[in-house]
């Protein structure tokens, strides 16, 4: 029995998981790569937006487990500015994304709306990720060229190799991106795919939202390393390490590994160190494994409210309209769970359905 | 015509399939310079290094490129040099390319072939023999092809590229070069989940699977000698099984062997029996018979084990001839 | 590791029923202590352990029935109780089908068993007994009673084929019978106890295999009257158990069988074997139906000893003790029908026995007699079933009216020790 609030007594206390700078050669490349941001100021406020409005759906949606509503919710609070930074760098409808199930920022810029997020979190028959066949945040639109993805983690990795090679061979020059946690780099498929997309100079990125747990596993648990990054060298690819509570140098970087892969020099696997504010899931309990104290060093450095800062600094926002945005998230989180509860559940006589296709 | 081996005939095929759509790519180890059975030679010279060619050495990497090759729309067929190292890559078969369609209620689909020799009598050991038919077949999502001559080789692996979904084609290593038939031009199109009557009979059904087909129909001619008429069903489709096939030979025969050369428990007789159970029993007139490899780990490496293993027609005519006269 | 089977308890038991585990694991067995209860469709008996030992594993659970051989149990540090099994007594070695007679030591059987049996039907292994699914089919919708069939499958086996050939060549089909009636008001309805089934099975398979050929003969038994009326009740004092008719019969239906020994023989599937010792078997009813109890090497008694026999099997059996080599190995069954009156009687043969002689009533008539005169004679009539597929008229005749002859000579002098 553990005592709430305290870690377990009987685990060794691990060293809080303190936030780092930014570092490499790599790093320093992307930054004198890119200086300045191609972006404008309202780019810029849609970004801001883009993190909130992915930071209070998924509260939204712990407040709707807690009342019964949504059997199972996981999320990824705190990996908003990772999320948002990588996905902004991507073209929506012509790049290839295989997220997984932290990402609600990576599928809201590449243009899922709310209202679809909320049905799947409800698994209504029309949500569009799988219809209320897999668990929340599986993502999948094919319009948006999401790829499908299971529970099982780091097989994205050759899946989204591939993708590359068949838009590669067939003359596109498009991207693809594959998401996953530091603990899922563990994974032989994390290996055998970024081998494999290495060999064929394939135009896929990688990246990494390292927040430090592999749901209750401490990083030096998972791995003898301190940077994932430096997993690419056995590959002979660019690993870079950026801080992912920093939007713009997410983005700055992510930038530059597109930019990479569209002009033929191959992956890039991009790590981001993040934090997790909140339980691996609905079903986890972090007072178990982390302290107090940790999470408060890291809501200190949360990607929102440093972004907000920056912005508003810059002149870029102001406080009023910040609110205002709050407020607009609010409402539009609303309406469309108000939209999205209503919608029909999934006929249990369609169990059957998409088993197969027919030939063309 | 001529006779053609079926090693010839699937080489032809890809030929062929290659030829007609571009989407189609082939990937594998060892496959540019023909891999170990010599089944892709020449392909690398046809069709060029980007669609022909050796992936590093990790089935569940390279087969997961495959898939995500797939999503994306090309028409990839994955060779995995012996079916024993499929294993690796089963993560990716059964949590990625099974459910891909159904997990995102049609928007995706994984139409992609993974060809494979499997079985023994070649030496192989306990890892380069082994029959996983009944391991997929297990798998809702899969297709598993067996074909057993080179006519249906070839027209299986059109039909399969052509699928819209993943299928597991595997091909009787032993039968590569022992087996040789003509392949009638044109090719009639042999769709999946057909079976097919090779030899008609009305005492006893032979239902089989790959080389066990003619390991059967050598048994069928031992027993016509003792005026014991066998009919030879050849299932060709383990997933889905054609189960009017099944029950139309119960029917001609009421008694039933079934046959494969993989293990005896959980082996796809086993579903073949149930099928014969639950909807042909009132046309049974014996117990339904199963003849199979055993229940060891694989088969061993001396002569002496791969010949202890593999039902062959002795043993399958035995049980035919101990059902006649029941 | 040694490992009980299920025993074959009666020849004709192709599975038994675990009804109680008198043992459980870990407990020390003795050789020969009671281990578990079996029930059969003849027999509810306990076995005795063939081992001394612990017993490590049960491996049939209380209430299922499994084929005959399956392993029940395992008994570890066993030591076998004998060497072998004991050198069969027929002039022929076993057919090697069979198997092996069980060697565990005298069981004493317990009551008669009360409760119905589990409904399970096995296919009888390599003798199979059922009608396959597309013979019970095909012959319900063409109206034929497969019983009527001579089966050409496995142990006579009624195929598909026989069937369809019954469907040919037969005559236009009879209309469909009326499905069996179902119970009326006022009907009783039983089910079918085990021994009920296995008469029921037996008796079927008897008379759809063996053609049975009947012949009487008329015997003069007055002189048998006479003698047996002077002895028994000195008999009875001196023995304890009465001087039956039965014994005297018995005696001289040895002496017949080893003057025509193919009489004395076994149809055992596709061989006919003369055997070696003359076991008789004696048709006893009990209250679930009838079962017959044998006294081995019947030729070696005298009648006074068949006396006690005949008298101790039929209490044994009446009162549901008999042991398991009691009721099999029979070679040649006497059925005392006379005990209930009758005057003729049609007796199915025991298989694979290849004869059945019965014993009708002893009725005094006025006969004619060697000098012309007519007397007043006990007379009694023998019946005789026999096998055709084994013996022929003539030599069953030839037997019967021996059996006569024996009969018609006893007389006061006629020794009983």
């Amino acid at each position: 029995m553990t005592t709430a609030g305290k870690p377990n007594a009987a685990r060794k206390q691990p060293p809080v998981r303190k936030p780092r700078s930014p570092r490499g050669k790599q790093a320093q490349r992307a930054a004198e790569i890119h200086p300045q941001f191609d972006l404008s100021n309202q780019a810029l406020v849609d970004l801001w937006y883009k993190m909130v409005l992915a930071r209070r759906i998924a509260e939204r949606w712990f407040i709707l487990n807690r009342q019964g509503r949504a059997p199972f919710v996981i999320t990824g609070q705190g990996h908003e500015a990772t999320q948002v930074g990588t996905a902004a760098a991507l073209t929506p409808g012509k790049d290839w994304a295989v997220p997984y199930y932290r990402d609600i920022g990576v599928v809201l810029v590449l243009g899922m709306t709310p209202y679809e997020l909320m049905l799947n979190v409800f698994a209504k028959a029309d949500d569009p990720n799988s219809g209320g066949r897999q668990m929340p945040t599986h993502w999948s639109h094919r319009d948006l060229r999401i790829v499908s993805g299971s529970s099982v983690v780091a097989t994205q990795v050759p899946i989204a190799a591939g993708v590359a090679w068949a838009a590669k061979l067939r003359g596109e020059d498009s991207v693809t991106v594959a998401y996953l946690g530091e603990g899922s780099t563990n994974q032989g498929d994390f290996h055998e795919g970024l081998n494999f997309a290495s060999v064929q100079r394939l135009p896929l990125i990688v990246v990494v939202e390292n927040n430090g747990y592999a749901i209750t596993e401490q990083q030096e648990k998972e791995m003898a390393i301190q940077d994932v990054a430096d997993r690419a060298a056995a590959y002979g690819i660019p690993g870079v390490v950026v801080d992912g509570n920093d939007l713009l140098e997410v983005y700055r970087t992510m930038q530059w590994a597109v930019h990479q892969a569209r002009t033929g020099h191959g992956p890039t696997l991009l790590e981001a160190k993040t934090y997790r504010t909140v339980p691996h899931s609905s079903d986890d309990d972090d007072r178990r494994y982390r302290t107090r104290e940790e999470l408060e060093l890291w809501l200190k450095r949360d990607p929102i409210d440093r972004f907000r800062k920056l912005l508003i600094d810059d002149g870029v926002l102001t406080d009023e309209h910040a609110e205002q945005l709050l407020n607009d998230a609010t409402e539009e989180i609303r309406a469309a769970q108000a939209q999205a509860e209503d919608r029909a559940d999934p006929d249990p006589a369609t169990l059957l359905d998409h088993l197969f296709g027919s030939p063309a | 015509m001529t006779a053609v081996s079926i090693a010839d005939a699937i080489r032809s095929a890809h030929q062929e399939i290659m030829r007609a759509d571009e989407r189609v790519i082939l990937l594998g180890e060892d496959v540019e310079t023909g891999g170990v059975f010599r089944i892709t030679e020449g392909l690398l010279d046809e069709f060029g290094p980007q669609r022909v060619f050796d992936t590093p050495l990790a089935e569940s990497g390279f087969v997961g490129a495959a898939i995500g090759a797939a999503l994306a729309g090309m028409r990839p067929i994955v060779e995995i040099q012996f079916v024993d190292f499929i294993l690796p890559a089963i993560n990716q078969l059964i949590s990625e390319a099974a459910k891909m369609r159904y997990r995102s209620i049609g928007e995706w689909s994984v139409p992609m072939v993974v060809r494979s020799p499997y079985g023994g009598g070649v030496h192989g050991g306990l890892y380069h023999s082994q029959c996983f038919e009944a391991l997929f077949a297990h798998v809702p999502g899969l297709k598993v092809v067996m074909p057993a001559t080179p006519a249906d080789a070839k027209a299986l692996l059109h039909t399969a590229v052509a699928d819209p979904d993943p299928v597991i084609f595997l091909e009787h290593k032993r039968s590569y070069r022992l087996i040789k038939d003509e392949v009638p031009e044109p090719l009639p199109e042999v769709p999946i989940g057909k079976a097919i009557v090779r030899r008609d009979g009305d005492d006893v059904a032979i239902i089989a699977t790959g080389l066990m087909v003619h390991e059967s129909l050598a048994a069928a001619e031992q027993l016509a000698g003792e005026g014991v008429d066998c009919l030879v069903l050849d299932l060709r489709s383990i997933a889905p099984l054609d189960r009017d096939a099944i029950i139309d030979a119960v029917q001609r025969t009421g008694k039933v062997v079934i046959t494969h050369e993989d293990h005896l428990t959980g082996g796809i007789a086993g579903e073949v029996a149930a099928i014969i159970a639950a909807d042909a029993f009132e046309h049974l007139d014996g117990p339904i018979k199963r003849v199979a490899g055993p229940d060891v780990p694989a088969m061993g490496y001396h002569p002496n084990f791969e010949k202890a293993f593999i039902p062959d027609a002795e043993r399958i005519a035995a049980a035919a001839r101990d059902l006649a006269a029941y | 590791m040694a490992t009980l089977t299920m025993p074959q308890l009666g020849e004709t038991v192709t599975e038994g029923t675990v009804l109680r585990w008198l043992k459980q694991p870990n407990d020390h067995i003795d050789l020969d202590e009671p281990l578990v209860e079996i029930d059969t469709e003849k027999v509810n008996v306990e076995i005795p352990s063939p081992f001394a030992g612990t017993l490590a594993a049960i491996l049939v659970p209380e209430g299922e029935t499994v084929p005959v051989g399956t392993p029940l149990a395992e008994i570890a540090g066993a030591e076998e109780a004998a060497p072998a099994a004991p050198a069969p007594t027929a002039k022929l070695a076993p057919k090697p089908a069979a198997p092996p007679p069980p060697q565990a030591p005298p069981i004493t059987s317990k009551a008669a068993p009360k409760t119905a049996p589990k409904t399970a039907v096995r296919p009888g292994g390599d003798r199979p007994r059922v009608l396959s699914p597309v013979v019970a089919r095909l012959a319900a919708e063409h109206g034929i009673d497969p019983a009527t069939l001579a089966g050409t499958g496995a142990g006579g086996r009624v195929t598909k084929k026989d069937v369809l050939a019954a469907i040919e060549t037969g005559p236009a089909a009879a209309p469909a019978p009326a499905p069996a009636a179902a119970q009326r008001a006022g009907d009783v309805a039983t089910p079918l106890s085990p021994m009920r089934r296995a008469i029921a099975e037996h008796m079927l398979r008897s008379k759809r295999s063996a053609p049975h050929a009947w012949l009487v003969i008329e015997t003069d038994v007055t002189g048998l009257v006479r003698a047996r009326q002077a002895l028994k009740d000195s008999f009875r004092e001196r023995e304890g158990v009465d001087l039956s008719y039965l014994a005297f019969v018995s005696k001289v239906v040895t002496q017949a069988l080893r003057d025509f020994p193919p009489i004395n023989s076994t149809w055992d599937g596709d061989q006919l074997y003369e055997r070696g010792d003359v076991n008789l078997g004696f048709a006893v009813d009990v209250p679930d139906g009838l079962i017959v109890p044998v006294v081995k090497q019947a030729d070696r008694m005298s009648v006074a000893a068949l006396a006690h026999a005949i008298a101790d099997v039929a209490a044994r059996a009446r009162a549901g003790r008999l042991k398991l080599d009691e009721v099999q190995g029979g070679t040649f069954t006497i059925d005392n029908t006379g005990t209930f009156g009758t005057t003729l009687s049609a007796p199915i043969i025991n298989q694979p026995q290849v004869a059945i002689l019965t014993t009708e009533a002893i009725v005094k008539r006025p006969v004619v007699v060697d000098d012309d005169a007519i007397a007043v004679r006990s007379m009694q009539n023998l019946c005789c079933s026999f096998d055709h597929r084994a013996l022929d008229g003539a030599i069953a005749a030839r037997f019967t009216a021996r059996v006569k002859a024996l009969l018609e000579a006893i007389g006061p002098d006629t020794a009983i020790y």
